[in-house]
């Protein structure tokens, strides 16, 4: 009978993804409602030092494969090892993130495991004993409840939507050899371009402040940069700005751009097309600054404000710069 | 050089979603169905490879007869035959039976590299991949944004988290594609009336022997949550207004 519920955390150089210690309290929760134990599965090299901290996030074992052919990640090297300790434990649960690396590794695990998984939720829970998992579908113009009917019940996990809550338990580091095949290891990573901006990606941010067709510009977005800059936010825009070309590709939120769920987005000159709001609906709290008052942006905003955004931004950045000195 | 697109059609991304009173899924009148997104990027970096090494690209798709319409869309635009997988207990199916089947067509043919998009703007699952790529026992590189292919192996750059890797793979592989990889072409007029004559061969579930399970399966469409009506921020001066707003965001929602 499978038994437990299980994450796989994720690092980078050596240090944890915050999703990482999100997983860990989800999982815990789930645990705790079902009497059984958390475990989680980390692979890298030279992790096994860390491994430990996962404790303090309600995990109980930590099984730890380290090797050189582990770092860095590669779908390749970390599916074989997930795959060989989750089929030797046979968990009733298994989390990943939605992050780039979760995503891909968690895909290759439906195909390796031959079970089923549920992409991206933002509420997963214990229903007759089983994960009943929630997750946005067509962008989240509508939502799905997901049941699995083979082992382990898969779910990957939106970063930025499930609270980190430190809940401390053993956290006892089980060492397991990954055992692979150097001749199955096919891909390999030539190059790391780092971004060196220092802003975090759009699907971790905190905090967004993007700009539509009303930045009239590609220079319309100096006043946003400036804004960003004082809670160190990340600026994002919608599909009209990219397509025009005035932003960058990896900046677009909604359906055909990135999924976002910062604590504040900012929509500044976006009228809201139906494919820009599905990509940003999950945010906690939502501004809308438009000069049209019939903007679609203004059904899903907390607050908003009817005015010129060239007027209402430089003010309300020189605002939030006297709050937070 | 044997290429492979895998195409799915969905509902085009301006389409107004809404689910059925009884919660088995989205009620499909008015919907306007085109190629993914993602998959039409697929499609045209496979021509664009074709055009540089030669070779032949075949279109397969799973859906009900309308999805015909998607794989003649992918031939005029070049693409040279098509599969299309189309069989009723496909509706429904998760992530592990579509790259069942799609697995099982794909193996009695030349593949050499395999296209799918990154996800389907349907059901978002960004899995089907992934999961072919391993039930076909080949490496995989997802949600690439260029692609070069020389001396046997392809070079793809994949955005992560604040960086962008380089990653290098032999062929036989399978790669996702993300939106930047490409701007995908028109179908010209010649094009689509050479495509009316291009093969496509339709196959249902028992051709391919494989049956449709479900490991993972939606039991239940909801809409999505509902918001509470906002405050609008009145008044005539936009620097007040801008005051206002930054207290409200510091004191009552707590978030700056």
């Amino acid at each position: 009978m499978a038994k437990g519920v299980w994450i796989v955390a994720e690092q980078r150089d050596g240090a944890f993804r915050k999703i990482s210690f999100e997983l860990a309290s989800t999982a815990r929760k789930l645990a705790d409602v079902l009497g059984e134990e958390v475990c989680a599965v980390l692979c890298g090299s030279g992790v096994e030092g860390i491994a430990g901290q996962l404790g303090k996030y309600g995990v109980d074992k930590v099984f730890v494969a380290d090797a050189p052919a582990l770092e860095p990640y590669t779908t390749d090297a970390h599916a074989a090892a997930v795959a060989k300790i989750v089929k030797e434990n046979d968990p009733a649960i298994l989390l990943l993130g939605a992050s780039t690396q979760g995503k891909d590794l968690s895909a290759r695990l439906v195909g390796k495991l031959a079970t089923g998984l549920a992409t991206d939720c933002t509420d997963v829970k214990i229903a007759d004993g089983k994960l009943l998992a929630i997750r946005p579908m067509y962008a989240g113009k509508c939502f799905g409840e997901v049941v699995f009917s083979t082992f382990p019940q898969m779910a990957s996990l939106r970063p930025n939507v499930f609270p980190a809550v430190e809940n401390a338990k053993a956290g006892a580091v089980v060492k397991f050899d990954p055992a692979l095949d150097a001749g199955l290891l096919k891909t390999k990573v030539l190059e790391v371009q780092k971004d060196t901006s220092g802003k975090a990606d759009l699907t971790e941010a905190n905090i967004i402040v993007s700009g539509g067709r009303g930045m009239k510009g590609p220079e319309g977005y100096a006043i946003l940069e400036e804004l960003a800059a004082v809670f160190g936010a990340t600026v994002g825009a919608s599909r009209a700005a990219v397509d025009a070309g005035w932003r960058p590709q990896s900046d677009q939120v909604g359906q055909t751009g990135k999924i976002v769920s910062p604590n504040l987005y900012i929509a500044c000159g976006i009228s809201g097309a139906i494919q820009h709001l599905a990509g940003m609906s999950s945010s906690k709290i939502i501004v809308a600054i438009n000069k049209d008052a019939e903007a679609p942006i203004f059904t899903k905003a907390d607050y908003g404000i009817v005015d010129d955004l060239f007027k209402v931004v430089p003010e309300f950045t020189k605002e939030c710069k006297k709050l937070l000195a | 050089m044997n290429i492979v697109a895998c195409v799915k059609q969905v509902p085009d991304t301006e389409a107004q979603i809404k689910v059925k009173p009884d919660g088995s899924g989205i009620e499909e009148g008015g919907i306007k169905w085109v190629m993914n997104t993602y998959d039409e990027f697929g499609v045209e970096e496979a021509l664009r490879l074709k055009e540089k090494n030669g070779g032949e690209v075949t279109i397969v798709t799973i859906g009900p007869a309308r999805a015909m319409e998607t794989i003649r869309t992918a031939l005029a635009m070049g693409a040279d035959k098509g599969i299309h997988i189309c069989d009723p207990a496909f509706d429904g199916a998760d992530a592990y039976a579509t790259a069942s089947a799609l697995a099982a067509a794909i193996k009695g043919i030349p593949h050499d590299i395999i296209f799918c998009g990154q996800r389907a703007i349907d059901d978002d699952s960004g899995q089907v991949g992934a999961v072919l790529a391993e039930l076909l026992g080949i490496p995989q590189v997802t949600v690439i944004t260029k692609l070069e292919f020389a001396g046997g192996a392809i070079k793809a750059i994949r955005p992560i988290e604040g960086a962008q890797l380089l990653i290098e793979c032999p062929l036989p592989c399978l790669v996702t594609a993300q939106k930047g990889l490409n701007e995908p072409r028109y179908a010209s007029l010649p094009g689509i009336m050479k495509a009316k004559r291009k093969p496509v061969d339709v196959k249902d579930l028992a051709a391919l022997g494989v049956t449709v399970t479900a490991n993972a399966k939606v039991a239940k469409f909801i809409p999505p949550p509902a918001r509470a009506a906002g405050k609008i921020i009145c008044g005539d001066d936009p620097a007040m207004k801008a005051r206002e707003l930054a207290r409200l965001l510091r004191e009552e929602a707590k978030v700056i």
